[in-house]
């Protein structure tokens, strides 16, 4: 079970991708590349040779692993399809933060390792949108606590009762799966200018099987993001034995609300333009903000 | 009339304490051999080493002294052999000047004590331990209440929580690295020790606002070490910045606990203390490894400026990997360490605020979120001290010609650092032992709380009467094998696709040559936290350029600093205070010895009043 979420994981987050590119491609009145395009590139990649910089150590040679690793395993820890997650003893959500900011770490580390300034900048930027998600992060961790009594995440994922502390900590959780996953207004993944890329100039001396690694960590990431938002505006029980067609119906619903998120991200992405790097803190200020009254409306118990 | 067990206390916190200060001296004692060598003089080296046992064997009578003269006594020592190794290095200016700094603010915070000391005797007449707790407990609430706060700036001033936190960035660095390592390590620690004996054992919590006001203070400390260590360049100095923040780090937990104590909840009381316990055993390992790496550094280049480093990883393999560990320690980083301790405060606020009602809980939350902050600032500071220090290329000829240092140097680093990952994935095990410890200062029975020895499932059920939520897991052996178990796959799948691999120059954008010029350097790393926190740090700046003509900039000069608040707005002030009541005295001590004679009748005079009097 474990390695079939793993598996599920890992083929299915690059399509949460491809189909946020072509929703942004289709509003902007463009054909836009095929949705599976996440996957030819990976394929691509994956084929290629690839070219190291001289001046890198082994933290460059190891970080894609350490990065794929950290998001996979982060991506165990949440109850996808199986209920409760399977590897729910290892972690809750406190430890999927942190697992994933080992990751980020070391890709932040990496990005210095090239000795460009593109990696500097982009790790600086990085580690500073990355500190100023953590408060509002735990915020919106405390007041899921407050609700269900435990920050275990299969806790929370089998309630299914919709809140207004939930919903607005869904909200907080959204504008910090943005920053977090690279997207508009915090970063944009389609361009490779300096002044505004973060994400990008990180990664900028990868190539190959390497670069495939952690394209694919950043997409289970995103994934495991969405899920997490989903289940809180849309919190579903475990479908009816037996009825096939209702688990047919329920199967559709439980994916179908990740498109969902997928298809305001895409929205947002297109209606928004960039922020500045400053603009960020007031932005993760918001996100915060909304994480504490989050915290109150649990605390009301709305 | 001496006798030891009269004299000396060996309950679980101070066999705690013990086992603290003995691993962590113990490695930098091992460090110390290949540190001294080639630096000092023969003399200087002997001095150095007896200077290093009376150190610790203070610091041992400071955690086991069981009656208040040997406790002040051991203090004062301790204090003042420090000292010593402040001004080890002479010759420097600024070690004079560090080392002033240090015995000034030092005794102040002693002077406190004794006050707080002898309001205590008054009430017991008695210098023991377990007399004066029993004393204690009769005092009224204004005077426990005075004897707090004087505690609290007594040992505060110690552990250096802000804003009583200046000397810290001045004195640790100065001393060599391995006395850096325990001073930041173990020394400081033994304020949280005298905290957790006075204000627990002896004193006793009576009112909420105790823990709170140690709660805002310990956040307070968080931040402002965190956000200036982000500022620092000097290695060395970034490191007892950081000190700064992970003493409020362990606060958070006894403040906590202090909380916890007078709300009555007796089980959350020794959880919160579990976890600045572990927190304050997790950081004398990881400050004194990155501090014994630190030293490694700054030996090898000749410098304690980041700014000139670069490339070491290179030079020094087996320094960089100990400094790896000790910088994902201090970020909180699973499965090592200082995560296991940063989750158990996390979750010990979280369980605080499912027993405490309405604003409390926000209070708590926030308390939780800004521990976060640090953490995450933390990691992006030992992103940019590791980043800078170790990886792309050499910034000067120091660390082009920097050597691995010698065998004794690299195994003091060892040991500290495979303390870390056991620290961190023993964690079950060690929460076990700290119950004990914590439970028997509380004087709580805590075998109710069983925790199993391969995961840290909180078993709410045991920790608290009230509303009971549900259990959360975290189990860090399993975490670091599913860790290194994904990692592997990945690392062998990429194996066998045998692709081909090429070397060749860092992307330069098409011009020639990207030297160390190009690299990105901790000032520049640091920048958009010097403009976010510009409402704290005043940075100032100034840019210059020298101008063959209008056209043609031969040369380009930039200059950043930020404002020491602090030192700016509260200690310069009061010195300033201070000199100007030191003028005024002047003025009553001319030089006339006839003016002093009269002085002196006068006072014999007002004496014989006084006797009379009674």
């Amino acid at each position: 079970m474990i390695i079939l979420q793993a598996l599920v994981f890992i083929v299915s987050a690059p399509f949460l991708s491809g189909l946020i590119t072509k929703i942004k491609n289709n509003l902007r009145m463009r054909q836009g590349e095929s949705i599976l395009q996440p996957y030819y590139n990976l394929a691509k990649l994956s084929l290629k040779s690839e070219v190291l910089s001289e001046t890198t150590s082994w933290i460059f040679k190891i970080t894609p692993y350490i990065l794929l690793a950290s998001s996979l395993a982060g991506a165990l820890l949440i109850p996808l399809f199986i209920y409760p997650a399977p590897l729910r003893g290892i972690g809750d959500f406190l430890a999927l933060i942190f697992i994933f900011s080992l990751g980020r770490f070391f890709l932040s580390l990496a990005a210095l390792d090239a000795g460009s300034s593109f990696g500097g900048m982009g790790s600086s930027r990085e580690m500073f949108i990355s500190s100023l998600v953590e408060p509002a992060l735990c915020m919106v961790v405390f007041s899921i606590f407050l609700q269900f009594g435990s920050t275990d995440i299969s806790v929370f994922c089998g309630a299914h009762q919709i809140t207004a502390a939930s919903l607005i900590g869904a909200v907080a959780l959204f504008l910090i799966c943005l920053a977090e996953c690279a997207r508009i207004p915090v970063d944009n993944q389609e361009t490779h200018l300096e002044l505004t890329m973060v994400q990008e100039a990180m990664i900028l001396e990868y190539s190959g099987m390497r670069l495939a690694f952690i394209e694919l960590a950043a997409y289970i990431k995103q994934m495991v993001f969405f899920f997490l938002i989903a289940q809180l505006i849309f919190p579903i029980s475990l479908p009816a034995k037996g009825n096939f067609i209702g688990l047919l119906f329920w199967g559709l619903w439980y994916s179908g609300r990740i498109f969902i998120v997928a298809l305001i991200t895409a929205l947002v992405e297109v209606s928004l333009a960039k922020m500045r790097l400053f603009r960020v803190v007031d932005y993760l200020g918001f996100a915060f903000l909304l994480g504490i009254i989050a915290v109150i409306c649990a605390v009301i118990g709305v | 009339m001496f006798n030891l067990s009269a004299n000396f206390i060996f309950d679980p916190l101070s066999i705690f304490f013990i086992f603290v200060i003995l691993i962590v001296s113990s490695a930098a004692a091992l460090y110390s051999h290949g540190y001294l060598k080639n630096a000092y003089t023969f003399p200087r080296k002997v001095f150095a080493w007896v200077l290093l046992l009376i150190f610790v064997c203070s610091m041992l009578l400071v955690v086991t002294g069981s009656n208040l003269l040997v406790f002040i006594i051991a203090w004062e020592l301790m204090s003042l052999v420090s000292y010593f190794f402040v001004v080890f290095d002479f010759q420097y200016n600024r070690s004079i000047q560090a080392g002033m700094i240090y015995i000034v603010i030092t005794h102040i915070g002693t002077a406190f004590l004794l006050a707080a000391f002898l309001m205590i005797y008054q009430a017991a007449h008695s210098f023991d331990f377990i007399a004066l707790k029993d004393a204690c407990h009769l005092l009224p609430m204004q005077t426990r209440n005075t004897i707090f706060l004087l505690l609290l700036i007594g040992f505060g001033t110690k552990a250096g929580i802000v804003p009583m936190h200046i000397w810290l960035p001045y004195a640790h660095p100065q001393a060599p690295s391995h006395i850096s390592s325990i001073m930041s390590g173990v020394m400081i620690k033994t304020a949280i020790y005298g905290m957790i004996r006075f204000i627990f054992f002896i004193l006793g919590i009576t009112s909420p606002w105790w823990g709170i006001l140690v709660l805002i203070l310990a956040i307070i400390s968080c931040l402002v070490g965190v956000i200036y260590a982000l500022m620092e360049h000097d290695i060395k100095k970034l490191l007892a910045y950081h000190s700064v923040e992970n003493i409020g780090i362990i606060l958070l937990g006894v403040g906590l606990g202090m909380f916890f104590v007078s709300m009555n909840l007796p089980y959350l009381a020794v959880f919160a203390l579990v976890a600045g316990l572990y927190h304050l055993i997790n950081h004398a390992i990881f400050k004194g490894l990155l501090f014994l790496c630190a030293g490694s550094v700054c030996k090898a280049t000749g410098t304690r400026n980041m700014e000139k480093m670069g490339g070491l990883i290179k030079r020094m393999p087996h320094t960089a990997v100990y400094f790896l560990i000790g910088a994902m320690a201090i970020s909180a980083l699973p499965p090592l360490n200082g995560f296991v301790s940063e989750w158990l405060t996390l979750q010990a606020f979280f369980l605080g605020a499912l027993n405490t009602l309405g604003g409390t809980k926000v209070f708590l939350g926030i308390c939780a979120a800004m521990l976060a902050l640090t953490g995450g600032l933390a990691a992006a500071c030992f992103v940019k001290a590791f980043g800078i220090i170790f990886l792309a290329q050499p910034r000067s000829q120091y660390a082009e010609s920097a050597r691995e240092v010698s065998w004794s140097m690299k195994a003091g680093m060892f040991i500290l650092a495979a303390l870390v990952i056991i620290f961190g994935l023993a964690a079950g095990s060690i929460v076990k032992l700290l119950i004990k410890v914590s439970a028997a200062t509380l004087g709580v029975d805590g075998s109710a709380l069983n925790l199993s020895a391969y995961n840290l499932t909180l078993n709410l059920q045991a920790l608290m009467p009230g509303p009971v939520g549900k259990d959360s897991y975290l189990s860090l052996p399993y975490l670091a094998a599913l860790l290194v178990i994904l990692g592997a796959i990945f690392f062998v799948i990429y194996r066998l696709a045998k692709r081909k691999s090429l070397t060749y120059k860092t992307w330069d954008c098409g011009y020639y040559k990207v030297g160390s010029r190009n690299e990105y350097t901790a000032t520049a790393f640091s920048k958009p936290f010097r403009i976010a926190f510009s409402f704290f740090l005043f940075p100032y700046h100034k840019t210059q350029k020298v101008r063959e003509s209008f056209y043609h900039v031969k040369a380009f000069s930039y200059e950043t600093h930020t404002t020491p608040v602090f030192k700016k707005y509260v200690y310069y002030p009061l010195l300033a205070w201070i000199l100007k009541f030191a003028r005024l005295l002047r003025r009553i001590q001319p030089g006339s010895i006839h003016l002093y004679l009269a002085y002196i009748f006068a006072v014999i005079i007002l004496l014989i009043m006084f006797i009379n009097k009674f």
